[in-house]
């Protein structure tokens, strides 16, 4: 199989080694250090208080109980930050303003209403209990379909008295109506992509501690963005920048979660500036799963036009945007919709347009990047399904169909019609590589068979195609913060170091694949260079780990550090070496003497010079820093094929196979990127099959822990089959993408894909996740009775 | 989650844990595997202010048969019933449901005897005992009862257990060569309540017909439920496809499932004849029985 690959790997001496990970032995034997490890001196904890209604107006908060409750230190409501200030916090983008404890209303089921500061968690627990507060029932709105009709507003502190957030759109609307028009074939339907959580299974948490007497605010945060959450707490606080410490440790997870700033995070540092005292607040599993961000929650309408014989006209998606009870979505400042724009996906269509609005409901707010590049998994899922739709309507095979359909290599980099430039890909290759891996004719062969047997397989693909990496400058912001991100590389004088930035793992692997970039552009043993993230009084500033921008950003931040730690270090060689620099060249990870064979010097060695022998004239030492604003973001993309049975008795989908071939361009750790990949899949198959944070009519969140929302094991996970094609970014120091959330991005499709295929002769032609068994039936028993209602209505008539 | 506060009281004696449970009433509660009562506890919606750890009494961890019934001990776990070679030998029905229950780190601790004593609506081992036709033993101030397990489960989460009392043993008949049985569950994932649960017993006579039949069905209404008239059907029978057809309808019919996140009420009642009907099948099998017609 002609497969593009990395250069053998005994040619490079750091990338592409599958290099263990060197977090891997403190994670393993429990020695992480997690915010909830924190302990400091007179520390006090907070619990907090949560409105069981979805939207009620508060009459008055009685904490007069809670008060006299053992070890109890004091109780922070609404009111009391509404006079200091902070009752109300500016939204992840800075378009809406969202309140911190509830004030004057409740505006959705288990939103903060109160703090309780005690001597221990369980004390503030028992006392959170006992904080009396008179609620009165309003009517709740808890579907945007409804909130856009307007009979209520749910926030009436707002100027504009209507639930509609904005509307967003991009693209050629007349041109695309027109060609739809004009499309011998078409599809419109309606696909949903459910509200769902990226439930980190260390929930977020915070020690504040304004103690000390330094007149310093440190706060250990679970935090994917340490910088950018200083300079906001500094913006909404006063407190000058310099003042404030943000110290994000290890965190167990973060899936876009841990970007936002929580209440929970305000309240403890109110609480800890006013008791003088450290204060700690760590989510419980229910916090989590109905406070913070939450994902998706899209309700979107795919049109897409073709000729009769297949070649596809025109693609417009119209969207309802359901945001909850304030416009908390983490997306780019420029961008309220993120990146849907991706939504033409793979496809070279002739004109697009797409269209968005947003509304407010009596939900938990949010909408954040769950491993997933703002919005990208959405655009990616409605084109993968609604593809599938159009082969499906066209009769073809759906293969073949997005062969005639992709953009084809020669036309990179690729103007999509709605505004991105692809730097780089390889579609008619991934997806060839993987229908030959997978044996697609064989398996299309087995599927007639049982067909005719009465049994119903499916084969599902998706060729998603991701924007991630944000971004360029002139794009990019988040409150006015460029998206850009940085390094510093100190090189000891043995020939270690140190690489610091702005991201912030969170399981990702930094530690090992930054010290691998570093290795490989400077010679030195990656074993030997120490990574440090999370501490903004020692880091770079950056924009943090989120939206798959660690390795197409920092990672370019950290090459070009290296790159000029090299330069610098070429001088030292040329000093050392008694050799004109002009004469120095950088070989087989070496400085040599061009034309005098033997004449070289490590890089260790050269370390050692730049502190024991300087060139005379100039700086001793061997660091750099360097901040990278990224010319373009990088596009990975890939071909992923599932293969599914289905038990029509009881809905039940076996996933028997799954391929993914992902091509991320450059890979630095095999081993990482391929365990990356087998976690977002298994994110994928859950929110494909199982996974949902539904709300019934009052409102009521149905999914509060995980009894209700349900993380897959190792049990129902199927086995996952990956391979790769490397198409380099063009533009990337080292050709690196980004892998992160390609799985979690493309397999959704994938799933839905083949049960619909495999249900298709019963004339389904979709059914919205998660594809739960009880849905799977229904959608099979409807469809056996819409097939035999015409007959049985034949029946009375010749009757 | 945290619990409310409460008291712990380790009992070494089963007369010490009665003592106990008399002194406390209704506050306090026993603590056996402590696998359906510890998370009720930490989402508050159980507050006990005594617990009762009735796993320091020795010798209650016992499996062992006697005169013809299996007898399994309060402190009896599922992992023992799991792996015990003469269970899988002998209670087919026994077996499947111990190798399904929750999750293996649940079936370390959790036991039969507190599963049937929290008598979960969705719990497992109620469905077995009825399809069994188990019996509990239970002792108190007034002395020692046994209980045949139809009587013993009253409502969600009410048992004939009463106050002062605690459920020593659970006995299910020793099945003899010609009785085989079968557990079926759907459950979103491994660990989770079933969505729809089914156990069936059934023992063929010397002509190929059922001798008995223990069919009951499980997340059907406020507990594990036996299909009367499923049994009535089978009883006496000739199997074939008619029959097990007619015995599962009769399981569809009974089922009074709630809707929730697992399914609505006419999955989950469809979904109650389908694991019927192949729990039967099941059975047959391994009763050896050939094709059925």
């Amino acid at each position: 199989m002609a497969m593009t690959t990395d250069p053998p790997v005994q040619e490079r001496h750091a990338i592409g080694q599958s290099l263990k990970r060197k977090e891997d032995p403190r994670f393993i034997r429990g020695a992480g250090r997690y915010v909830d490890d924190i302990v400091l001196p007179g520390m006090l904890y907070m619990a907090l208080v949560h409105s069981p209604y979805p939207h009620a107006r508060i009459n008055g908060i009685d904490k007069t109980a809670a008060l006299a409750m053992p070890g109890v230190k004091a109780v922070i409501t609404g009111e009391d930050l509404v006079n200091a200030g902070l009752g109300w916090i500016p939204t992840f983008h800075g378009y809406d303003k969202q309140m911190v404890l509830a004030v004057g209303k409740a505006v959705y089921q288990y939103q903060e209403v109160a703090g309780v500061i005690a001597t221990s968690r369980e004390a503030a627990l028992d006392a959170a209990e006992v904080v009396d507060v008179d609620y009165e029932p309003l009517e709740v709105i808890a579907d945007p379909f409804v909130s856009m009709r307007d009979t209520l507003i749910i926030r009436d502190d707002r100027e504009n008295k209507t639930n509609h957030i904005y509307h967003w759109e991009v693209g050629d609307r007349d041109k695309t109506d027109a060609a739809l028009a004009a499309s011998e074939v078409q599809i419109d339907e309606r696909i949903e992509f459910q509200r769902v959580h990226p439930a980190p299974l260390e929930p977020c948490g915070i020690v504040a501690d304004m103690s000390g007497g330094t007149g310093r605010l440190t706060m250990y945060l679970t935090s994917q963005a340490p910088h950018a959450h200083r300079t906001v707490v500094s913006m909404v606080t006063g407190i000058p920048e310099d003042k404030i410490r943000i110290v994000s440790p290890d965190i167990g997870g973060g899936f876009g979660n841990k970007v936002p700033v929580y209440p929970g995070y305000v309240v403890a540092t109110a609480a800890s500036v006013i008791l003088g005292v450290p204060v700690k607040w760590i989510e419980t599993r229910t916090e989590n799963l109905t406070c913070s961000g939450f994902a998706r929650d899209y309700h979107m309408r795919v049109q897409i036009g073709a000729t009769a014989a297949g070649n596809i006209t025109a693609l417009k998606v119209t969207t309802v945007a359901d945001h909850g009870a304030f416009d908390a979505v983490a997306d780019p400042s420029k961008y309220p919709a993120g990146l849907f724009g991706i939504v033409t996906g793979s496809y070279d269509f002739p004109t697009a347009f797409t269209e968005l609005d947003a509304y407010f409901t009596n939900k938990a707010p949010g909408g954040v990047a769950y491993r997933c590049s703002f919005r990208v998994t959405e655009a990616s899922y409605a084109i993968e399904r609604g593809m599938d739709m159009l082969a499906q309507r066209l009769g073809m095979d759906a293969a073949e169909f997005r062969l005639l359909n992709f953009v084809k290599k020669v036309q990179f980099p690729y103007p999509s019609p709605l505004g991105f430039v692809y730097d780089s890909g390889d579609y008619h290759l991934t997806l060839r590589n993987a229908l030959d891996k997978i044996g697609y004719k064989e398996l299309r062969a087995e599927q007639a068979e049982k067909r005719a047997r009465g049994e119903y397989m499916g084969i599902g693909i998706s060729t998603f195609t991701e924007a991630v990496g944000a971004g360029p400058s002139k794009l990019f912001d988040i409150m006015g913060i460029k998206m850009f991100d940085s390094a510093e590389i100190r090189i000891h004088p043995t020939g270690s170091g140190i690489v610091r930035t702005g991201a912030r793992h969170q399981g990702q692997g930094h530690e090992t694949t930054w010290a691998q970039i570093v290795a490989e552009e400077l010679g030195l043993d990656p074993q030997n260079i120490l990574v440090e993230e999370g501490d903004t009084d020692t880091a770079p500033y950056g924009l943090g780990t989120y939206a798959s921008r660690s390795t197409p950003v920092a990672g370019g931040a950290i090459a070009l550090a290296a790159r000029k730690v090299r330069e610098k270090a070429k001088k030292i060689a040329a000093h050392v070496l008694e050799a004109s620099e002009d004469d120095i060249e950088w070989e087989d990870y070496k400085f040599k003497v061009t034309g005098v064979p033997g004449k070289s010097i490590t890089m260790k060695e050269v370390a050692f010079a730049a502190y024991t022998n300087p060139t005379p004239g100039s700086e001793p030492g061997l660091e750099a820093t360097f901040y990278y604003d990224p010319p373009n973001m990088t596009f990975p993309h890939g071909a992923y094929i599932a293969v599914v049975d289905v038990d029509a008795e009881t809905g039940y989908t076996k996933v028997r196979r799954f391929l993914a071939i992902d091509d991320c361009g450059t890979i630095i750790n095999p081993m990482i990127v391929e365990g990356q990949i087998h976690g977002g899949l298994t994110e994928g198959f859950a929110i494909a099959f199982m996974q949902e944070i539904r709300f019934d009519a009052a409102g009521n969140n149905l999914n509060t822990n995980f009894t209700e929302y349900l993380i897959p094991t190792s049990l129902e996970t199927p086995h996952w089959e990956t391979d790769k094609t490397v198409t380099p970014s063009p533009h990337h120091p080292i050709g690196a993408k980004g892998v992160g959330e390609s799985p979690n991005v493309g397999s959704p499709a994938a799933f839905v894909n083949a049960v619909v295929d495999a249900l298709a002769p019963l004339g389904v032609k979709h059914i919205e996740m998660p594809l739960t068994r009880a849905k799977v039936w229904h959608a099979i028993k409807d469809a056996r009775a819409a097939a035999s209602a015409p007959l049985a209505q034949n029946g009375a008539t010749h009757a | 989650m945290f619990p409310a506060a409460f008291d712990y009281l380790p009992a070494h004696s089963v007369d010490e844990a009665l003592a106990a449970l008399l002194k406390h009433g209704a506050d306090a509660r026993i603590l056996a595997g402590g696998q359906s009562l510890i998370p009720a506890m930490r989402f508050r919606l159980a507050r006990p202010t005594v617990l009762v750890d009735i796993n320091p009494i020795a010798g209650l961890a016992y499996l062992r048969e006697e005169n013809g019934a299996l007898l399994m001990g309060a402190g009896a776990r599922d992992f023992a019933v799991e792996v015990a070679p003469f269970i899988k030998e002998r209670y087919h029905l026994i077996f499947d449901a111990a190798a399904v229950v929750a999750d293996p780190i649940v079936r370390q601790s959790g036991t039969i005897v507190g599963s049937l004593c929290h008598n979960d609506p969705a719990g497992d081992w109620g469905v077995v005992a009825l399809a069994a036709r188990a019996e509990v033993v239970v002792r108190g101030n007034a002395g020692t009862r046994v209980v045949p397990i139809d009587d013993f489960l009253i409502d969600s989460f009410t048992t004939a257990v009463g106050e002062g009392e605690m459920a020593l043993e659970a006995r299910f008949p020793t099945p003899n060569e010609r009785t085989s049985g079968s557990y079926q569950k759907i459950e979103r994932k491994v660990g989770d309540f079933a969505t729809a649960a089914a156990g069936v017993q059934l023992t063929l006579s010397a002509d190929g017909t059922i001798a008995a039949a223990g069919v009951a069905i499980g997340a059907a209404g406020p507990t594990a439920k036996r299909v009367v008239e499923a049994e009535k059907i089978l009883l006496g029978a000739r199997p074939s496809i008619a029959v097990l057809r007619a015995a599962a309808a009769e399981a569809k019919e009974i089922s009074d499932p709630i809707a929730d996140t697992r399914g609505d009420i006419e999955f989950k009642r469809e979904m109650a004849g389908v694991l019927v009907y192949r729990g039967l099948l099941a059975t047959l099998k391994r009763l050896q029985q050939g094709e059925l017609h």
